[in-house]
């Protein structure tokens, strides 16, 4: 089964693999996870807010991108990019942004959607007898929530946005679908060049459950060290 | 915006000579809805199997559900779709590796089991959670009454781990519609590969999205709608998801 499986093209294009694949989809994963949290909080407050006119919004702009695919999502914001970005910037024409820019757009405004169930939940496991004790201290809503009551939402969510984080690593291997070099892309590029698919989707698997089962047990241990005692 | 609308471009006549746009993405929509059909039944029975040994006393049945939660955890679905379409038929002996290359609609069936299998470990994580939610009380009284331990898992236990499980399930079997869209990478044309063939054809990008995006959306509600309805059908008087006022 195994009698002509060729590990010195594994071994030949290792430099492609991690340096040009690996280095985009780390990358990418850092900078959306670090969006998506920043901007599916935000959405998190809104949808707490308790105003319609920000609560609405958030929440149909949560329901929309949880109920469509991924992959979807990616050519949507592939070709509607160019557009914001004419709008945006009040040019002629479509302006055209490198792959970067489009899977980075793309994960951070899908993935805040996932980010911002994470961190609505995390608001609501905050007992409200820290909301009247910031308030009774005399503190503003900026003040309550950056220095009460976020810190605490995070410090009580992080497993589960580190879990999240480890979904989002994995689902950039699909920027595939837009032929980008990714860790995936390399893998197959190389498998198609050299007609080596085996070895290089199997290696591909490898490297992914390594990465993902190694982070998946660093979360589970972090989560006994950061649990509040109560 | 120098965007060109043409929302009649739906009624024209598609590449293939015989469907017009607008049927071309609702034969795309069936493909979508049997897929992931076929990977739900899939997911459920094994799902089902490895939650259950997961929750057994055997230390080796655990582990061995253990680990295949976590391999299929652990590697991208897009990932895993590859291995049982590129590398299964060459790793395979040569004579079933050429029998399952010549099957009619291969990915489909690749997409069925890849989908299947992937989803199968987050079932099995929710069936675990079910049963384990359950009072230690049932199991042991079950079993006082003389049940076997397949009878106290099939008359008690999952009849009412199934119940509590239903609202995460629901929100995977949305999961397994969507994420039946990575199967158009191995040639499957569901209703994504549809929309974006119907995009590269007719240069309407965004009406073929619009239109995508509108049947996943009428997917989810109805899917949702009825798997409430099952919720309420099925509910225990007593427990927490039974009292009205908690369902909403």
């Amino acid at each position: 089964m195994f009698a002509n499986f060729d590990f010195d093209v594994i071994a030949r294009s290792l430099r492609y693999l991690f340096f040009d694949g690996m280095t985009f989809t780390l990358i990418l994963t850092a900078l959306a996870t670090a969006g998506g949290i920043v901007f599916g909080t935000m959405l998190a407050l809104m949808r707490l807010s308790g105003f319609p006119l920000l609560a609405v919004p958030a929440t149909g702009y949560v329901n929309l991108m949880r109920s469509v695919p991924l992959v979807l999502m990616i050519f949507w914001f592939y070709f509607l990019v160019p557009y914001i970005g004419q709008w945006l910037t009040g040019a002629e024409r479509p302006i055209q942004v490198g792959y970067f820019t489009s899977s980075l757009v793309t994960f951070t405004l899908f993935e805040a959607a996932y980010f911002c169930e994470i961190m609505r939940a995390g608001i609501q496991s905050i007992s409200r007898g820290q909301l009247a004790a910031a308030q009774a201290l005399g503190m503003s809503y900026p003040q309550t929530m950056g220095y009460i009551v976020l810190p605490q939402a995070f410090r009580n969510m992080l497993p589960v946005l580190l879990t999240q984080t480890i979904i989002l690593f994995q689902d950039t291997s699909l920027v595939y679908v837009l032929s980008i070099t990714d860790f995936l892309g390399a893998a197959s590029k190389v498998a198609q060049r050299d007609g080596r698919l085996v070895e290089m989707y199997l290696f591909a698997a490898v490297v992914y459950f390594v990465m993902s089962f190694a982070a998946s047990q660093g979360v589970r241990a972090l989560s006994h060290r950061t649990a509040i005692i109560r | 915006m120098n965007y060109h609308w043409n929302w009649g471009i739906f009624w024209d006549i598609s590449p293939d000579g015989a469907h017009s746009y607008l049927q071309t993405l609702l034969l795309g929509t069936t493909w979508t809805l049997a897929t992931a059909f076929f990977a739900w039944c899939l997911a459920l029975l094994f799902g089902s199997i490895i939650g259950v040994i997961r929750t057994t006393s055997n230390a080796w049945l655990v582990r061995l559900g253990n680990a295949y939660v976590e391999l299929f955890r652990n590697i991208p679905l897009l990932v895993q779709m590859f291995l049982w379409y590129f590398v299964l038929p060459e790793v395979v002996p040569q004579a079933i590796g050429t029998w399952l290359k010549q099957q009619p609609n291969a990915s489909f069936y690749t997409a069925v089991v890849a989908l299947g299998f992937y989803t199968s470990a987050r079932v099995a994580e929710q069936v675990r959670a079910g049963i384990l939610s359950l009072a230690q009380g049932q199991r042991l009284a079950a079993l006082a009454l003389g049940l076997t331990l397949p009878q106290a898992y099939g008359f008690v236990l999952l009849p009412m781990a199934y119940r509590i499980m239903l609202p995460p399930l629901t929100s995977e079997l949305l999961n397994i519609i969507k994420n039946s869209s990575v199967a158009l990478t191995i040639g499957l044309m569901e209703l994504t590969a549809r929309a974006r063939s119907m995009q590269e054809f007719s240069f309407q990008v965004f009406e073929a999205f619009t239109a995508a995006t509108v049947i996943y959306i009428v997917i989810n509600i109805a899917v949702t709608f009825a798997m409430r309805a099952l919720e309420r059908r099925t509910a225990v008087p007593g427990f927490i998801g039974a009292s009205p006022a908690a369902a909403h």
